[in-house]
């Protein structure tokens, strides 16, 4: 397989750099920077330090057996990327990018928060090195990811709401681009997704692809071979790369992405790129976007801020043309009865981003034999999620209703 | 020489400054920015910057990103823009340059695009998230359909990226003088003049500066270094009024005469 993406930042045709003159530097620079630090050993070895003291790593390869049980097939495995310090998978990125950020000297990180995992990571590492950090964020997602607004500020980070277009994770980026554009001098923008201009779309899969590494090393110590199938959820898409990109050489594994149905495919009330978008340019790269016929964003929508955003990153565009890794949608009544269902069969809340790829699981999963093996990536727990879902549930305050 | 060239360089021969105006296609309707339009060319400006309205500018500040909402909600599209341009062609000769986004354009079709803004007479195109690395797909169909493709230099840009980007576009080149997006405060003039100086030394293409160049005193005093100078937010900021100043169309005349007059040699 070629080195993707290639010295211009394109998987295939898709990814790029598209982006205003005034940060074109400022991206070569950071790609200059990672590419000469990523191989040096002092690097390697602060980062992998960093990754299993301060983060946890390695995360477990837990074997869900009372969710095999219940699903009455294949060996089901869960990737803990929930019990990650902070609660995600978002992490394992923002400890290479501060290492990054202090290599350049920079004395400030900005970032961009969806349901705020991401937001809370930059936060956590701004604070452990000691550096000024602003987080941009949707009111529409502060509203419903209260809990984690009030982590970043406890750990020292301002939180900006951005109040334009949906009010959610597009708008934060294109906030945080504008603040980088003017601040680009001490400033480094901390990206928490695959997205945006190269290098961000490859530096964020390499970090997150500990994840993969892990789990390939993981499967096969527990099972003496490799999984059959390997699920995850897509939003930007950085938890499903971390997974899938240490075992896209592997044929025989099988990979699928799930993204937000919302209400439905039909409603246009969702999130599934590769359902209805096509290609574009958005924030800096070019991928599959949801657009209108004259190339105007679409309004989207997903119960879980993290999956709600209208591009998908370039290169999963790449692996679903060429048929590597399978994309389909689970719609938001499905991704919340995931979530009540592994809550109860294996007592981890999930996030409800990662409670899409287990929704998605309960689907295949007959197609399977109890032979085979089956890893979905848990990217992250649900507490945060905990007042959405009782809203929803009619929980409110001490007036418990019916039991789910 | 390209007829934006020229006309800078025209005006440069009078001892004055080009003035480049910005006028956002749809806000408030489509109709009233071609009446906009052909006010602001009487007041005085020189050349016309029309922007297409893209959903998620993340090059403008928040004048320009209401004033594309507003000209979204009227569902104003490229295809009406080029239209629009089409029936000014009737009225006004002066140079029409479209300013928007790339996804607006790939979304009518990179070719279909050129090939449609030549027949409806335009003359430039700006795209403020299109490097000059990305803009391979673009250049040869802006060449063979002779439409300036004009790119932007940053205050942050390098050396080597300063030759890129004068060796790929044609027309003028825009100097941002600010770190910053559309509608940011212009600090360290002084500083900017030097700059702009400098910058002119590395071509014969005419330099016009904007972002932040929001009064006469702005435009009078980056003038002094560019061939011209290019005024949006601030032109935005009075159109938004629109609705509640049924003045608003002679207050921009007159805004716009007075930025002129300050690129004018004092008499």
């Amino acid at each position: 397989m070629a080195l993707l993406p290639n010295k211009k930042g394109r998987f295939g045709p898709y990814g790029g750099r598209y982006v205003a003159e005034t940060l074109m530097p400022a991206l070569l620079e950071l790609e200059d920077v990672y590419q000469s630090v990523r191989r040096k050993p002092a690097f390697k070895k602060q980062l992998s330090d960093q990754l299993k003291h301060f983060v946890g790593r390695p995360t477990s390869l837990y074997f869900a057996e009372r969710l095999t049980q219940y699903f009455g097939g294949p060996k089901i495995y869960l990737k803990r990327e929930d019990l990650c310090h902070t609660g995600a998978h978002k992490i394992n990125n923002t400890v290479g990018q501060i290492l990054l950020t202090q290599e350049m000297g920079k004395k400030r990180v900005i970032a961009e928060t969806g349901a705020g995992q991401h937001g809370v990571a930059v936060a956590t590492v701004a604070a452990r090195a000691g550096l000024e950090c602003e987080v941009y964020m949707g009111t529409e997602d502060m509203a419903r990811q209260a809990l984690n607004v009030i982590r970043m500020r406890m750990l020292g980070a301002k939180v900006t709401g951005v109040d334009t277009g949906s009010r959610t994770l597009k708008d934060a980026i294109s906030e945080a681009l504008r603040d980088w554009t003017a601040n680009v001098r001490d400033t480094h923008y901390i990206l928490g997704s695959v997205l945006g201009p190269h290098p961000y779309p490859m530096m964020i899969r390499d970090f997150q692809s500990v994840i993969g590494q892990e789990a390939r090393q993981q499967i096969l110590r527990l099972e003496g071979k490799l999984p059959d199938l390997l699920i995850a959820c897509v939003g930007g898409g950085s938890n499903a790369i971390g997974l899938f990109y240490p075992f896209l050489s592997d044929e025989s594994v099988k990979m699928i992405g799930v993204e937000a149905g919302g209400e439905g495919i039909e409603t246009g009330k969702h999130a599934a790129r590769f359902a209805t978008g096509s290609v574009g340019v958005l924030q800096g790269t070019m991928s599959v976007l949801l657009q209108d016929p004259n190339g105007q964003i679409l309004q989207t929508h997903s119960i879980s801020a993290g999956l709600d955003y209208a591009a998908v990153g370039p290169e999963h565009c790449y692996y679903h043309d060429n048929h590597r890794i399978e994309y389909t949608s689970v719609t938001d009544d499905e991704a919340l009865a995931a979530f009540h269902l592994l809550s109860k069969q294996e007592g981890i809340i999930p996030a409800l981003e990662s409670s899409h790829a287990i929704a998605h699981l309960s689907k295949v999963v007959s197609a399977y034999r109890a032979d085979q093996v089956i890893v979905l990536n848990l990217s992250g727990r649900g507490d945060k999620d905990v007042h959405q879902v009782s809203e929803i549930m009619g929980w409110t305050g001490t007036e418990i209703g019916e039991d789910a | 020489m390209s007829r934006i060239e020229a006309t800078i360089k025209n005006v440069g021969v009078m001892r004055e400054k080009a003035l480049i105006a910005y006028v956002m296609a749809g806000d408030p309707t489509l109709k009233a920015s071609a009446e906009i339009i052909l006010a602001v060319e009487r007041a005085g400006a020189d050349i016309i910057e029309i922007g297409v309205p893209f959903s998620d500018p993340i090059a403008d500040g928040p004048t320009i990103q209401k004033s594309a909402d507003r000209a979204l909600l009227n569902n104003v599209s490229m295809a009406d823009v080029l239209n629009m341009v089409k029936g000014l062609r009737k009225e006004t000769k002066i140079p029409l340059i479209l300013m928007t986004y790339c996804n607006p354009i790939l979304a009518y079709g990179l070719s279909a695009f050129f090939k449609e803004a030549r027949r409806v007479g335009v003359n430039g195109v700006i795209v403020p998230d299109l490097p000059p690395e990305e803009a391979k797909d673009f250049l040869p169909l802006a060449r063979r359909n002779l439409i300036d493709m004009i790119f932007l230099v940053a205050p942050t840009s390098t050396p080597d990226r300063v030759q890129k980007i004068l060796k790929a576009g044609s027309g003028f080149v825009y100097y941002v003088p600010l770190t910053g997006v559309t509608g940011s405060k212009l600090t360290g003039k002084d500083d900017i003049q030097k700059r702009i100086t400098a910058l002119k030394k590395l071509t014969d293409r005419p330099v016009a500066a904007g972002f932040g160049i929001s009064n006469p005193e702005d435009a009078k005093s980056i003038g002094a270094a560019a061939d011209g100078v290019i005024v949006g937010s601030a032109l935005v900021q009075i159109i938004a009024t629109a609705a509640e100043n049924p003045d608003y169309l002679s207050d921009l005349s007159t805004f716009v005469s007075s930025l002129k007059t300050a690129l004018k040699p004092a008499s």
